[in-house]
């Protein structure tokens, strides 16, 4: 890829896609529909890395990850592109291969942590059930060796085995996101994609979780691809990011550059419009709506929300250029961009 | 100055269980603030889920009745409403806007609906060029305009838009108070700001009050004048938002604050799990202590010693 050469690292990707294109088809009553979700997304993970996916709602975040975990469902199509995971020396293809294989692949290298963690448990089944239902097939052990490997691991996200013979209901919603948390890392897999994991908790709680993901990571040494519209947990976790609007990728980098230096001003947005402790400065609002992907603009699709629009934009859709280490950008006038706001303040020592 | 909001202190008990075993879970322990009537500001209420923050709010607009203590607005209890026209009053007072804008509007009905009753109901509005005018009106502060909401549903708007359309509806009796319980938590991060700077400029241009619900400091640090920190019922520590949170005294406040997370480092810096321990343990003393007044205009609760004095 054009924009690793200077900058190979030790680290193999674990996750390639290419050119990927995933597609909501729809037929009703003779109205054939297409909303194009994932539109030409390459991108790759990297082995022991937190890769982060940042964009608004009807970005095509869950689509573009329903897609490389194979669990695409019609009307959701592939229509192109490639899917790659390397697992020390296995490369496999998860649309090459049939159910079985499939199986094998989830829960034991690939595991989804699911969108609204707060309710993918079964309300009227022990914890200890869902646990035997998912992941007792993948584990290869028998019983008892089973039950001990899950207490051990629960002990490693700081819960009791008690937690085992609640019902979902009983537990607080932080206890459920870390049950599903141990439900999704049990068997240890090398891929851990974590959709929205603290959207619905409160800050005390999703900063505990969030360590807690960190910290299983790091004992793993699993890849992980983060999803959430929040930047500031991205600040705090990921190594790169990827930004989506409207089913592209419009810029990547690591998540340090793109706080201080965004090429792109979707991202120079996002990043100054959060808000901060000891600030009160008016930060500015992106107007307008994110567009219909059933038919979305020409030319660069975030044209009509840009200030820094030009005439080029709305004909020609800019390509996803290297703009530096690691770095790409998908937008005519990277070098244009500025951050809107200073941002980002380097810590001082001494705090107000 | 009179005050166009007493809340005196209020307390809710919730019962649990049934006749032989119930139990009492106390929401909200004594609460008490004044907001004046020629004086619009942003109060926030903050703390986690279960601190009682949204059954004061509830308190507030009459929705939960109130346990001990009372509740005045406009000089009025909020308990005595018991016929129509009591509680039109009211409401042409106080608004609520909630949390999930795509739960608060019925699909199936058309958004702008919403805003001819109300525009009908709490304004007496009777003609239709005087309901679209008041209903124009209102979507105008909002940013939106009535050609735009006109016979949409509710999933043709983004969340965004949703939410202003709420808080057009609310707007339309103008009201002096507008409660707002965690009106951006379901609303996307890039769209979050269009909302919170929309309550700044309610209270800078329209003079109405807003009392805003969170659990985000850093939102809360933006737009608001005074704080009161929840936890447990027990409003820990209020004051000027600025003073309070650059500089929190009570370690539940101390801990909310360590929990936002931090963009300085980005990309460099770890989480850790937070540490409640000093936090919990003032929780258990809030029973025995009270309110003090600091020189800086922030009132925090402390314990009481062995001796039954107020540890200052």
């Amino acid at each position: 890829m054009a924009f690793s050469e200077e900058t190979v690292r030790e680290q193999r990707d674990v996750l390639t896609l290419n050119g990927l294109k995933a597609y909501y088809q729809t037929n009703y009553f003779g109205v054939e529909r297409e909303v194009r979700a994932v539109d030409d997304v390459s991108l790759s993970v990297r082995e022991d890395e937190v890769y982060g996916i940042a964009g608004e709602s009807s970005s095509g975040k869950t689509t573009l990850i329903k897609t490389f975990a194979a669990a695409i469902r019609p009307p959701l199509r592939l229509i192109d592109g490639t899917v790659e995971y390397k697992f020390g020396d296995r490369v496999v293809n998860p649309y090459d291969m049939d159910e079985d294989e499939l199986n094998d692949l989830r829960w034991k290298h690939v595991s989804y942590i699911m969108q609204g963690s707060m309710s993918v448990l079964n309300p009227v089944r022990r914890i200890k059930k869902s646990f035997r239902d998912f992941a007792f097939e993948h584990m290869d052990r028998s019983r008892a060796e089973f039950w001990n490997a899950v207490e051990d691991h629960l002990k490693l996200l700081y819960l009791s085995p008690d937690v085992l013979e609640a019902y979902p209901h009983q537990l607080s919603g932080g206890m459920r996101q870390r049950v599903t948390i141990a439900l999704a890392t049990v068997c240890h897999p090398e891929f851990i994609i974590a959709d929205e994991p603290t959207t619905a908790l409160d800050v005390v709680v999703q900063k505990d979780v969030l360590a807690m993901l960190d910290d299983i990571r790091k004992k793993l040494r699993s890849s992980v691809v983060f999803v959430t519209h929040d930047m500031s947990v991205h600040a705090n976790m990921a190594d790169r990011v990827g930004i989506m609007y409207a089913g592209r990728i419009v810029e990547e980098g690591p998540t340090s550059e793109l706080f201080t230096s965004p090429k792109h001003p979707y991202t120079a947005h996002l990043v100054s419009s959060l808000p901060q402790i000891g600030d009160t400065t008016r930060k500015p609002a992106l107007e307008g709506r994110p567009p219909n992907l059933a038919e979305p603009p020409r030319g660069c699709r975030f044209h009509p929300r840009c200030p820094l629009a030009i005439e080029k934009c709305t004909t020609d859709v800019p390509p996803l250029e290297s703009v530096g280490a690691n770095h790409r950008s998908a937008c005519w006038r990277s070098a244009d961009v500025r951050p809107l706001t200073p941002a980002v303040k380097p810590k001082t020592g001494e705090s107000a | 100055m009179s005050a166009i909001l007493e809340v005196t202190n209020v307390s809710k008990r919730f019962a649990m269980g049934g006749i032989l075993s119930r139990n009492y879970v106390n929401a909200v322990v004594d609460a008490g603030f004044t907001i004046e009537e020629d004086q619009p500001e942003v109060l926030t209420i903050v703390g986690e889920s279960g601190s009682g923050k949204t059954t004061l709010a509830r308190m507030i607009l009459g929705l939960e009745s109130i346990s001990e203590g009372d509740i005045k607005v406009a000089g009025r209890s909020v308990s005595g409403r018991v016929n129509r026209a009591q509680r039109l009053s009211f409401m042409r007072h106080v608004q609520p806007v909630f949390q999930n804008p795509f739960e608060a509007f019925n699909p199936l009905k058309e958004v702008d609906r919403y805003l001819q009753a109300s525009a009908r109901v709490l304004l007496g509005a009777t003609s239709r060029a005087q309901v679209e005018a008041a209903m124009d009106d209102a979507l105008q502060k909002v940013g939106l305009s009535l050609a735009e909401v006109k016979g949409r549903f509710a999933h043709e708007l983004s969340g965004g838009q949703l939410q202003r359309v709420a808080i057009a509806r609310a707007l339309i009796p103008n009201p002096a108070i507008l409660v707002a319980d965690e009106p951006v938590s379901m609303v996307d991060a890039s769209l979050r700001m269009t909302i919170v700077n929309l309550l700044r400029d309610l209270r800078d241009q329209l003079g109405v009050t807003v009392i805003y619900i969170t659990h985000d400091l850093a939102t809360a640090y933006y737009i608001s004048d005074r704080i009161i920190i929840m936890q447990e019922g027990y409003a820990v520590e209020m004051g000027p938002a600025r003073v309070v949170l650059d500089a929190p005294e009570h370690p539940y406040a101390k801990l909310l604050k360590d929990s936002v997370l931090p963009v300085e480092n980005a990309g460099k810096s770890r989480v850790q799990p937070a540490d409640r321990k000093t936090a919990q343990a003032a929780a258990k003393l809030s029973g025995t202590g009270e309110l003090v007044l600091r020189d800086d205009g922030r009132s925090v609760r402390l314990p009481r010693d062995g001796d039954g004095s107020v540890a200052v």
